[in-house]
């Protein structure tokens, strides 16, 4: 019994195994605070969320033993299969899920509910750790980023359709993964840059957006190219043109919109671009136009998508799950009432059960995704740095560990591991201070519920199998 | 080199990882450290929004007297997340009622929500609400939220104005602006205008400290917004003709619709029996709601929008319009009755001077004559033609109102019944009727179904010599420089212009003609105003016939024209055309002179020979 444990924990990254039970261990006494009632003095009681956390730990703890103790060429071997039944379970939420805050994402069992996207997670990580560590795969052809792009993105379309956006979002932590493995990095800075596009078309009218995109790439334009006097008097000329438009519209009363009148002069102003590379022979003139059609079509597309295909209710919901709706009493209110809650933590905090805005009001999801909240009033600036510091630690750690494995396949799969918790906890504390638009995912190891915590800790886990296993 | 290649973008991962958690940081350091404001307020205060609902639109009539105003209310709100432990006997004695229902309005609150506000009480006195207001310190979570309740002066015209109530779950999934609580205006014109009457809701946020009260505004009031008052809505309603429709009407099951002429409003709309608007307010309605509902009466059915009934002979006129459109009969045309129209199962008459023409037709209302045209008309194509002819006389009905909605401002309003090809391809099977088999329609019976709005649009149409407007119940809306356009177009009927003034001329000698002449309505004859009527005694499966008037004054230039229907009360000249007659007087006079008239309708009691037929 004692050679087999041993065995089982042989070569185990204590540090991480540390920094893991450290975090679940602070999470579970700040859902104490934050729900804390005189009724249910103590945190052992099941009948409140601490005591059901307690649950969900011991019950974390066993997984992670039992993923420990099965042979680390399980998951590689299974990889495909474990991918597939999510997959189905998935389906079959859609088919007979429950619907939980407007999203049909739950499956009940008996009294328990559980959220089958939080498990795809994983199925997804170690399905594309599967697909890229083929002998001979590389990301130099379209190929390659095809079967990549469908390992992910079938998870990520059933995961939309129980309207579950947040967990849809962290899908996109694969993009790292993508650029540790070869991808080039101009591709993953497009690709944050579209991202942030997206959130500012639905925050900014399209003219705004047009013109922003117009000016970076005439900016871009006199940056490469040096030609500042080009550039200058090409601006000119189209905003020139666009402001003549605009007068003679207004003077004979035409009510035609100031953002088809900047599409005239842009119209002209393309083409003639084009001439000017060619006569100039300036690729990097190209390469910007280029940028610059692709920007403007994506964003007059999310936008008119947005506007008109999508129904109002949807509309509203997806303005509600990206925080844009400036209603007090929608999101405003909740990320208002965490900052509160975080800023009067000020240097040292209030003190373990001593907060007095998370006792009262407001913020609903207290226990679960503004956990941080609790952290930031009742142990303020300095037990917020602890928090975040421990989960550096953990990040640059887990790094460190996928960098030291042999086989790609773990390797990857550590990178998986890597984005997915850098990405949670990343977005998480951002919301919470009001960096990042509310999008309801929960902060890994320390947030309350059952589903996220397993599905961390398997994450996390198969991880630490593959490492400990790694001199076999 | 791929080794190098791994260690840079290992260090990209660090430091990007690094990077966000230091912007997180410092993000962190200002809010908690260096920023003050947070804190202020923190300490021991938490956030209340009071939602501010503004005042809902009055109403007024078209003189500016004033139908519907607010009266203020207050309802008693719970957080129950909030709530600590209170001495609940004192409260439950302020507001006066049962520890049960006490705990039970808790309990339902905590299910709706812990941490948002919910109604625990609805519409509290401004008595009790003094006397709650002194204590409220006492009562963490608790706290009161002014409402405005309608009420109305003058008691009339319940079913066009319409009630408020709150606002179910259906309509919050479907309409985001309303929330748990919210009043929405149920019918009537409070349905119709709900947006225009209600305004918009504002917030305030207010800073209230663990004793329950308010430290002040939040933010400096960054996150408020401000309550936009309802409009106010001038409606076309005269008040007085109203009032006085409807005391005509006591003691009576039917309707009166006046309209004027010229521009489609609706002066005045009355569904007898009808209920006092003010039973339907405050915490008495449901009660009240649930007796009105029961009422064998059915004081809640709009009868005006509603109810349809045959028209009867007052769609004699219709036919005649059409026969002389088609051109199957000239004015100067003369049908001979011996008191029955013996063609098929017959049409039985009334004794009258015969044989006459069209004008005298409509005067005496002969049957046979309209029998006689009916048959022309449907009979126009000859041999196999009855359903090119129906078809022809079908799209004139319609053109003048029938079988389908005017479009009135009001919720409701039925389309009635005209009667189409296939009912009789079905009834009778195919090619197996014909003019005769649906001779009916000629005297306005059989498959037809007009509501007293619709027959009042007949009137109207006839007053205008050929046109109509959509019937409307909003003069103006302050704030707003014209009402819907919709309601300044004129709806052309298919009939000539022309032919309308030989149906004026008919109904006019059927008011005013000589005594002994065979006119059917010279009770509605009023002194120095010449009004054109039709009568009309309709049968029904229901019991005794229906009295049916219709009628507009003067004979030229307009300015009301009206229909009657009076349930189960015998023949038109005897109860519809002496009311309308009245209302006429009444509107253009403004004082009613033939009070002998007068007592006879108002004392008039016709409910229970709806029963006794039964």
């Amino acid at each position: 019994m004692t050679r087999r444990s041993n065995k089982i924990f042989k070569w185990i990254d204590w540090p991480t195994v540390l920094l893991y039970l450290a975090l679940m261990i602070m999470g579970w006494l700040n859902i104490y605070a934050a729900v804390f009632s005189e009724d249910h003095m103590s945190i052992f009681d099941i009948s409140q969320r601490y005591g059901m956390q307690l649950i969900w730990i011991l019950t974390a703890i066993l997984i992670a033993i039992v993923i420990l103790s099965i042979d680390a060429r399980f998951f590689n071997i299974f990889a495909n299969y474990l991918y597939f039944i999510i997959l189905l379970i998935l389906v079959l939420v859609l088919l007979f899920g429950v619907e939980v805050n407007a999203s049909k994402s739950w499956i009940q069992l008996g009294s328990f509910r559980i959220q089958p996207a939080e498990f795809a997670k994983f199925t997804t990580a170690l399905a594309v750790a599967k697909i890229m560590s083929v002998y001979g795969f590389r990301l130099n052809k379209f190929s390659s980023y095809a079967k990549v792009g469908m390992v992910i993105l079938v998870p990520v379309l059933l995961i939309i359709l129980q309207k579950d956006i947040g967990t849809t979002m962290v899908f996109s932590a694969f993009i790292w993964v993508l650029y540790r493995e070869g991808m080039p990095g101009w591709v993953l800075i497009f690709f944050v840059f579209l991202v942030g596009l997206f959130i500012l078309v639905l925050l900014f009218n399209k003219l705004t957006i047009l013109a922003g995109l117009l000016i970076l790439s005439l900016i871009l334009f006199a940056l490469i190219s040096r030609k500042y006097r080009d550039t200058l008097r090409f601006s000119f000329a189209i905003f020139g043109l666009s402001v003549l438009l605009f007068g003679i519209s207004e003077f004979f009363d035409l009510n035609i919109s100031p953002y088809k009148l900047l599409l005239i002069p842009i119209g002209i102003g393309v083409p003639f671009a084009l001439f000017y590379a060619f006569r100039h022979k300036l690729s990097s003139v190209l390469y910007i136009i280029f940028f610059f059609i692709i920007t403007s079509v994506f964003s007059f597309s999310v936008d008119y998508i947005f506007n008109n295909v999508l129904a109002s209710h949807h509309r509203e919901r997806v303005n509600d799950m990206l925080g844009i709706e400036s209603d007090p009493l929608g999101w405003g209110y909740n990320v208002n009432q965490s900052k509160i809650a975080i800023g009067s933590g000020g240097l040292t905090g209030k003190g373990f059960l001593n907060g007095t805005q998370t006792k009262y009001n407001f913020v609903p999801e207290q226990s679960t995704d503004f956990i941080f909240c609790t952290v930031g009033e009742e142990w303020g600036f300095v037990g917020s740095f602890v928090v975040i510091a421990l989960f550096v630690f953990l990040l640059l750690r887990l790094i460190m560990i996928a960098e030291r494995q042999r086989e790609s396949f773990a390797r990857i799969y550590g990178y998986g591991v890597v984005a997915i918790l850098f990405f949670h906890v990343g977005v998480n504390i951002g919301m919470t201070i009001g960096l990042f638009p509310v999008i309801g995912i929960p902060l890994p190891f320390f947030s309350y519920g059952g589903s996220s915590l397993w599905s961390f800790t398997i994450l996390l886990f198969i991880l630490l199998k593959f490492d400990s296993s790694r001199m076999d | 080199m791929s080794q190098n290649v791994s260690t840079d973008k290992r260090n990209i991962f660090s430091t990007v990882i690094i990077l966000v958690f230091i912007i997180i940081l410092v993000r962190l350091f200002t809010l908690q450290v260096v920023d003050h404001s947070y804190k202020l307020s923190a300490s021991n205060n938490v956030l209340r929004q009071i939602t501010q609902y503004p005042a809902r639109g009055l109403i007024f009539d078209r003189n500016g007297e004033l139908l519907v105003y607010n009266q203020a209310t207050y309802d008693l709100m719970v957080i129950p997340r909030q709530v600590q432990t209170f001495d609940t006997t004192e409260l439950i004695t302020i507001l006066g009622i049962t520890r049960e229902q006490f705990d039970a309005s808790l309990l339902e609150a905590k299910q709706h929500s812990t941490f948002k506000p919910s109604i625990l009480l609805k519409q509290l006195s401004a008595e009790d609400y003094a006397v709650l207001q002194e204590k409220l310190f006492k009562y963490p979570g608790f706290y009161v939220q002014p409402r405005t309740l309608r009420a109305y002066p003058r008691s009339i015209a319940s079913h066009l104005l319409g009630y408020v109530g709150e606002v179910d779950d259906r309509i919050i999934r479907e309409q985001p602006y309303y929330r748990m609580g919210d009043y929405i205006g149920i019918s009537g014109l409070e349905r119709s205008y709900e947006v225009e009457l209600r305004g918009k809701k504002g917030v305030n946020v207010f800073v209230v400290d663990v004793h329950n009260r308010i430290k002040g505004s939040y933010a400096d009031g960054k996150y408020d917004t401000t309550a936009i008052l309802g409009k106010n809505l001038t409606c076309t309603i005269d008040a007085d003709l109203q009032e006085y429709g409807e005391r005509l009407m006591q003691n009576k099951i039917g309707s009166i619709v006046a309209l004027e002429p010229g521009s489609g409003e609706v002066l005045a709309m009355i569904t007898s029996p009808n209920y006092d608007p003010n039973l339907l307010v405050g915490r008495p309605r449901t009660a009240n709601y649930r007796v009105l509902e029961q009422d064998t009466l059915k004081p809640l059915f709009n009868r005006a929008l509603m109810a349809l009934y045959p028209p009867g002979s007052t769609f004699k006129v219709v036919n005649a319009l059409i026969g002389l459109q088609e051109g199957v009969v000239r004015p100067q045309t003369r049908y001979y009755c011996d008191g029955a129209y013996r063609v098929g199962r017959g049409v039985g008459c009334h004794s009258h001077p015969s044989p006459t023409d069209l004008i005298q037709s409509i005067q005496v209302s002969c049957n046979t004559y309209y029998c006689n045209v009916f048959r022309n008309i449907i009979d126009k194509f000859g041999a196999g033609g009855t359903e090119k002819g129906f078809t022809v006389w079908k799209n004139h009905v319609e053109s003048i109102g029938y079988g389908k909605k005017l479009n009135i401002d009001q919720p409701n309003e039925l389309a009635g019944i005209t009667p189409s090809i296939e009912f009789y391809d079905r009834y009778f099977r195919k090619g197996k009727w014909n003019s005769l088999t649906i001779i009916s329609l000629a005297i306005g019976q059989g498959e037809l179904g007009t509501t007293p709005l619709q027959m009042a649009n007949l009137a109207t149409s006839i007053a205008n010599r050929g046109f109509y407007y959509t019937p409307h119940l909003v003069k103006s809306i302050e704030g707003e420089p014209e009402i819907e356009p919709r309601f300044s177009l004129k709806h052309y009927t298919t009939i000539d212009s022309v032919w309308y003034n030989y149906i004026v001329e008919g109904m006019d000698l059927a008011v005013n003609g000589e005594p002994g002449s065979g006119s059917t309505a010279r009770i509605a004859a009023i002194p120095g105003v010449t009004v054109c009527g039709k009568t009309g005694t309709s049968q029904n499966p229901h019991g005794k016939d229906h009295s049916v008037f219709i009628a507009f004054a003067p004979k030229y230039d307009p300015q009301i024209a009206i229909a009657v229907y009076v349930e189960n009360a015998g023949f038109g000249a005897t109860w519809a055309a002496p009311i309308a007659s009245l209302m006429i007087e009444k509107y253009l006079t403004g004082t009613v002179k033939r009070t002998w008239l007068e007592e006879r309708m108002l004392d008039a009691i016709l409910l229970d020979r709806h029963d006794k037929k039964k």
